[in-house]
């Protein structure tokens, strides 16, 4: 790589990370009010602690994150499984159809989200959201899982069956173990999305009902604070290492 | 172990017969060989006995029970893929117990079946390896142990060997006769090689086309041949054919050549390559018959020499003897191909 590709790379890294690092610097900053020079302080991440509205936002970000994690994994595996497994009319539309949501913005997801529950009767709220999470989830688990599933031998599915194993057995012994790395990358890539979700959360929650960045967003507007830059780092660091932890899983597409 | 019996089976994909009113029985305890070219229909005759096919019509019965609609899985059958699909998480004692767990007959037991089974293919010390480290051959024989640990009424070995360098084939055909005669389960197996059919079985079916061309014990089909294909196919025979005129047949050249006793109306004679000699004279004699020919073709190969002749109206021949009762006639060379009459063997009119 030549000098010029070096400064690209560095270009390419500074434009992505120093807002977040100067945001998170700031997070330690004494001041209120972003003066220089930097004096490091906890104080903003103490104010935190006891910060009941972001403490209980954030145990809902996270509570609605595990159960999004959860249900979307098991539908998502189990839909990558049956889309391998068995052959069917309509398989190929259906394939295809569930590419579309990763790519219609959000903004537009959640408006359409919003309509809908109305229509239903469901309305905003808790259970609302968490429907909308699982569905903005679900093609990425089964994105990342039916990868993992394309370097599955199908073969090892018959020879469980010729050895006596039901259906249930076979998946539960032979396949699930094999396609484990998917289903553990998938299902952070589904926390991720819930965990950082904002337009659609903002769109279906209930006033007073705010996830994490729901609340981050409605302070922001009332007044900044360091205290949501101290938030927004956590917020952040976790996102980060899940994401790594996603992207060893799934290894991007190889075999491991 | 059980007889298991296949009844005018036929399976079509879309508009190709893959399987042709088949029948053939495999009674308990034998060894059987399906043998033929790709596309044949044999594997799809041992995955239908399996039960991953189900078949438009006919029966498979093991153990004189109708299989027809009962799945794989409760067949009660042991398995062998091509591939040995072994099972990349679990160890090799894992992977022989598999069948064991999942019929619930716990660790004690499971332990003590998974080590006999082990001792039977020789890998005692390989019990805590992964599939990843073993060789070829050995992870043969662990797909072999973990299809019959369970005892299963019938065996099923799809090209069982076909992955292996051929002398490592060679060394396993041997093996695996020893394991079925020890274990005695009635199995049956899919090879494209007529040496492994011959080598192994009790009994082999020749497929074509999705059709059973001949079944029988391997001496009787390879002597007997019923149809043109099975000779060419099993031991790549000679065959002539021609017309009858009197007691002989007039081949196309136009040399008539006398036939055996009892040879009634057929008019294609096959005769195997080790039954074809070549001299240098015409010999004399009766019962002998022989055509002048051209040498096209000496393949040396150790201690057997396979040479290629040409007749007049241009159909080859092949003889195979060893090295030193080969003329050394040049190629292009004349010579005479000679045979005793007796071995010529009549063959059906089938195609």
């Amino acid at each position: 790589m030549g000098v010029l590709g070096c400064i690209w790379l560095v270009l390419i890294l500074v434009f992505l990370y120093a807002p977040i690092l100067i945001m998170a610097m700031m997070s330690f900053n004494e001041s209120q009010f972003y003066q220089l020079p930097f004096k490091f302080s906890l104080d903003w991440y103490e104010a935190l602690a006891s910060n009941d509205a972001i403490k209980t936002a954030a145990i809902r970000s996270v509570l609605i994150a595990i159960a999004t994690t959860v249900i979307a994994t098991t539908l998502g595996t189990a839909a990558s499984i049956a889309l391998f497994r068995y052959s069917f009319p309509g398989k190929r539309v259906l394939q295809v159809l569930l590419f579309p949501p990763i790519a219609i913005p959000w903004l537009i997801t959640g408006t359409a989200m919003l309509i809908f529950f109305f229509g239903i009767g469901l309305g905003r709220g808790t259970p609302s959201v968490l429907i909308g999470h699982v569905a903005l989830a679900l093609p990425y688990v089964i994105v990342v899982v039916s990868a993992r599933l394309a370097t599955f031998d199908p073969t090892l599915e018959e020879a469980a069956r010729s050895l006596g194993a039901s259906s249930w057995t076979v998946t539960m012994r032979v396949t699930v173990p094999w396609i484990l790395p998917g289903i553990i990358a998938g299902g952070l890539f589904a926390f991720a999305v819930s965990f950082d979700q904002f337009v659609v959360s903002y769109f279906l929650s209930e006033p007073g009902d705010a996830t994490l960045p729901v609340l981050i967003y409605t302070s922001i507007r009332k007044g900044f604070t360091p205290e949501i830059n101290a938030v927004s780092t956590i917020i952040i660091v976790i996102s980060m290492a899940i994401m790594l932890l996603a992207a060893r899983f799934s290894n991007f597409g190889g075999d491991r | 172990m059980a007889e298991v019996v296949v009844e005018n089976v036929t399976k079509s994909f879309g508009p190709m017969k893959a399987l042709d009113n088949v029948s053939m029985d495999f009674p308990d305890g034998g060894f059987f060989a399906l043998l033929g070219p790709s596309g044949s229909g044999k594997t799809t005759l041992l995955r239908t006995i399996a039960g991953f096919i189900l078949s438009d019509s006919g029966h498979i019965r093991i153990g004189g029970e109708k299989v027809d609609r009962v799945p794989v899985e409760k067949r009660d059958i042991g398995m062998m893929f091509q591939s040995y699909a072994l099972f990349p998480n679990m160890t090799v004692a894992d992977n022989i117990g598999f069948g064991l767990r999942v019929r619930r007959v716990g660790a004690s037991e499971e332990t003590r079946r998974v080590g006999e089974a082990l001792e039977l293919v020789r890998l005692s010390d390989l019990a805590h390896r992964k599939p990843s480290e073993l060789s070829g051959g050995q992870r043969q024989r662990v797909a072999l142990a973990r299809a019959f640990v369970t005892n299963p009424r019938v065996l099923l070995l799809d090209e069982p060997l076909s992955a292996l360098d051929k002398a490592l084939r060679v060394d396993m055909q041997i093996e695996l006769k020893r394991i079925q005669r020890e274990i005695g389960i009635t199995t049956i197996f899919v090879t494209h090689d007529q040496d492994e059919a011959l080598t192994l079985a009790d009994k082999i079916g020749i497929l074509k086309d999705g059709r059973m061309v001949q079944a029988g014990p391997p001496r009787d089909v390879y002597d007997r041949p019923a149809s043109t294909f099975a000779a060419e196919f099993l031991g790549e025979a000679n065959v002539f054919d021609g017309t009858r005129e009197g007691g002989g047949l007039r081949l196309t050249d136009g040399s008539l050549i006398a036939l055996p006793e009892g040879s009634e109306t057929a008019q294609s004679f096959a005769i195997r390559p080790e039954n074809l000699s070549l001299a240098q004279e015409k010999p004399n004699g009766d019962g002998i018959g022989s055509l002048q020919a051209q040498m096209v073709q000496r393949v040396f190969a150790g201690a057997m020499t396979t040479c290629v002749v040409e007749l007049s109206d241009g159909r080859r021949m092949k003889a195979i003897a060893l090295d030193r009762d080969m003329p050394h006639a040049e190629d292009g060379s004349p010579v005479w191909l000679t045979w005793k009459t007796a071995q010529l063997t009549p063959i059906g009119s089938e195609p």
